[in-house]
């Protein structure tokens, strides 16, 4: 009997849970404080919003057109990170979406069609476009790579150079003009009722995410056990698999209340001879493609970053590079590999782009270099490096379209927007270093 | 000593452990490192002793592949080893626990033990739990008060982050540990233990370098010093054979206390 009590005396920690309060709730649960903050920050931000604009802003199909102009510089910005991290800074994506989105509609439009002649009905176009352009995207980021790895040039200037070539050769490779009509499937990456997974898919997808959290839940608990490390209290455990579950059903139940526009709706109807109802049809759009792609690029980079050697010795490099180096690791392939996968995520924003625009102007993806950094680094990153995190980053995306896009919508004007834009930048940040000097 | 012994003993000094010869560094116009040469066998703790500038650490970041030899030849159980990098000198076993403690900063204890070669699991992911529970294990034997093993090394004490640099070099068997001023960033409980490990490891066999300029470190625990002296190796005597104040005088002067002119001797004495 004494040895019980004796046993359950000593498994309490040393700072037994009798604060409570909502330190102590994170502390036990393990969620980074960090990224905490920053949902409670992005949620406050569309409540105000809510209050300012008369209750109105808080609508699905609000939140939905929000979610899929953040996704560009969400995607990037999960790049962002890595590079930074390592002590880089790549000033020049928004060069690469334009050239890259610029390369999907020529191919598109001409070069596949007219020169490689497979003709205007050939049905896997947009497909061939897209892998060429990833790869378009991930050879620049190879060749700045490779001169500032190898070659010892800093990041800034070569990014910088590139900033100002990749955007002058958008030109000369439209001769100028802006390139439209791109193939409909290609389209559905923008998002738009059409580029939707549809109402059920999206209830599938939740119901798969949910479980998936539970699983990985249970499984890093087996893991932790086995291995005889200290465990989450059961009670942490079940409350972020509640939280992580409703968190994802209720992105679905938002995705879902959002409905396709009434034309599109009537046109739909009409075309597969669905009765329309008295109050009209309404057909939920479910998650559009750009959030299902930002999605994963965050869950795959996330992945990379915090599970893969590549991701730990982006770390490693940013925290030490002199340490990185001795340990035996490759540390310029490594750095060169982080441009080559930036490169790549820019093509994969470039194609969310020129979707949604059906097409590529001379402008497409300016200043989305701005915009990526700003992400990154109110998500968390730190100039300094070894210190960043893509889901971060991804929030950090979201919070800034947040506020543009509610400036805009209670009807400031874009200065008024950037004004704003730069000054939460500069709060953000300033918070953080705040925050940070103050725990160390 | 019986004769059986004495053989073994003569057996195993034929082949040298490491064998650098005739090592040449220049950094621009500076020669750093002069046609030095310095054998070190199994269970042998060879101290290096100089001024700041005097050279070991860049003889030994030579064996260690951080930078290249512009000349010269080392030898491994007497074959002739290319080392041009930090990978290569772990090929050969050869783990070096450097001056400034290189760890990442941002890195927990186990992803500095295993930073570069990380253990993952069967489809390549990184296998933390693993990683963690080995370097618990490995740390119970070198630190056994170390608990930290989730924080960042940013906030681990000076004596910790040794632990873990130490660690490092025991977990993958080197056969050739090279200990740049290990017990620079410590306090006295601290290098005390690190004397004990130094011992432990060199009765396993283990041949180790001793950069120091704690000259009480270097005669506790060498079996032989180098005295290295504006580049050049002046010269490298057995610890029995020498006085504290003999190695003071080769540190200084840079000759070998027979070679010393009446005035030098005047000079030191004062």
């Amino acid at each position: 009997m004494t040895q019980i009590a004796e046993s359950t005396r000593a498994d309490i920690p040393p700072q037994a849970p009798t604060r409570g309060g909502i330190g102590d709730l994170l502390r036990q649960t393990e969620i980074n404080f960090r990224l905490f903050g920053m949902l409670v920050a992005l949620g406050v931000i569309l409540v105000t919003f809510h209050v300012w604009s008369g209750g109105t802003f808080l609508r699905p199909e609000n939140m939905m057109s929000l979610a899929v102009q953040a996704s560009g510089i969400a995607v990037i910005s999960t790049g962002m990170v890595l590079v930074i991290v390592s002590r880089n800074i790549d000033l020049s994506v928004g060069s690469i979406v334009g050239i890259v989105a610029m390369t999907y509609a020529v191919l598109m439009t001409d070069i596949l069609p007219h020169v490689v002649g497979l003709g205007v009905d050939f049905p896997f176009r947009w497909l061939i476009a897209l892998v060429l352009g990833v790869g378009l995207g991930v050879g620049i980021g190879a060749l700045q790579g490779f001169i500032i790895a190898y070659i010892g040039v800093p990041s800034f200037i070569v990014t910088l150079g590139g900033l100002l070539s990749i955007r002058g050769v958008v030109w000369y490779f439209s001769r100028g003009a802006a390139v439209t009509g791109l193939d409909t499937d290609f389209r559905l990456i923008g998002g738009g009722a059409e580029g939707s997974i549809g109402g059920p898919t999206t209830w599938l997808v939740a119901a798969a995410a949910s479980l998936a959290i539970i699983g990985l839940l249970y499984y890093n608990r087996r893991r932790r056990r086995r291995y005889g490390f200290p465990l989450r209290p059961m009670w942490a455990e079940v409350l972020l698999a509640c939280l992580g579950v409703l968190f994802v059903l209720g992105l679905a139940w938002v995705a879902n209340n959002n409905f396709w526009p009434r034309g599109a709706a009537e046109q739909y109807a009409r075309a597969n001879n669905i009765e329309i109802p008295a109050g009209g049809l309404f057909i939920p759009s479910g998650f559009p493609y750009p959030v299902v792609i930002v999605i994963a690029v965050t869950l795959i980079m996330t992945w990379v970053a915090t599970r893969r050697r590549f991701g730990r010795y982006v770390y490693a490099y940013g925290g030490n590079p002199d340490a990185a180096e001795l340990a035996g690791i490759n540390t310029r392939w490594t750095i060169m590999k982080t441009f080559m996968l930036i490169g790549g995520l820019c093509a994969i924003a470039g194609a969310i782009a020129a979707a949604r625009l059906n097409g590529a102007t001379l402008d497409i993806g300016l200043s989305y270099e701005l915009y990526v950094i700003a992400a990154a680094v109110i998500g968390g990153t730190s100039f300094a490096g070894g210190i960043g995190t893509i889901p971060g980053a991804v929030l950090g995306a979201f919070v800034m379209q947040a506020i543009a896009y509610g400036l805009s919508y209670v009807g400031v004007n874009s200065p008024g927007q950037n004004v704003v834009a730069g000054l939460v930048l500069i709060l953000a940040v300033g918070f953080d270093t705040w925050n940070r000097r103050r725990g160390s | 000593m019986s004769g059986m012994e004495e053989i073994a003993m003569t057996d195993q000094r034929a082949t040298p452990l490491v064998e650098m010869r005739n090592i040449n560094v220049a950094f621009g116009g500076v020669r750093a490192v002069q046609d030095a040469s310095i054998e070190l066998f199994g269970g042998e703790v060879v101290g290096l002793v100089g001024h700041n500038g005097a050279g070991k650490s860049t003889l030994m970041r030579v064996l260690s592949g951080a930078h290249p030899a512009d000349s010269g030849e080392i030898l491994i159980d007497g074959r002739p080893a290319m080392i041009r990098n930090p990978r290569d000198a772990k090929t050969y076993a050869i783990e070096t626990i450097y001056q400034n403690l290189a760890l990442a900063d941002n890195l927990d204890a186990p992803g500095n033990l295993f930073l570069g070669r990380e253990l993952t699991t069967r489809i390549g992911q990184l296998d933390d739990s693993s990683m963690e529970s080995e370097t618990r294990k490995v740390m119970q034997r070198l630190n056994p008060n170390f608990k930290r093993f989730r924080q960042a090394a940013v906030s681990l004490s000076g004596g910790q982050r040794q632990a873990i640099a130490i660690a490092r070099a025991v977990y993958f068997n080197a056969r050739i540990m090279i200990m740049d001023e290990p017990t620079a960033a410590l306090g006295p409980a601290e290098t005390a233990q690190v004397h004990t490990l130094v011992r432990q490891l060199k009765s396993e066999g283990i041949g180790i370098f001793l950069i120091s300029h704690d000259i009480h470190d270097v005669f506790d625990l060498s079996d032989r010093i180098g005295v290295m002296y504006q580049g050049r190796i002046v010269e490298t005597v057995q610890r029995e054979g020498v006085t504290a104040d003999d190695v003071l005088a080769m540190i200084i002067v840079g000759k070998r206390p027979e070679q010393l002119t009446s005035l030098e001797k005047a000079q030191l004495s004062v």
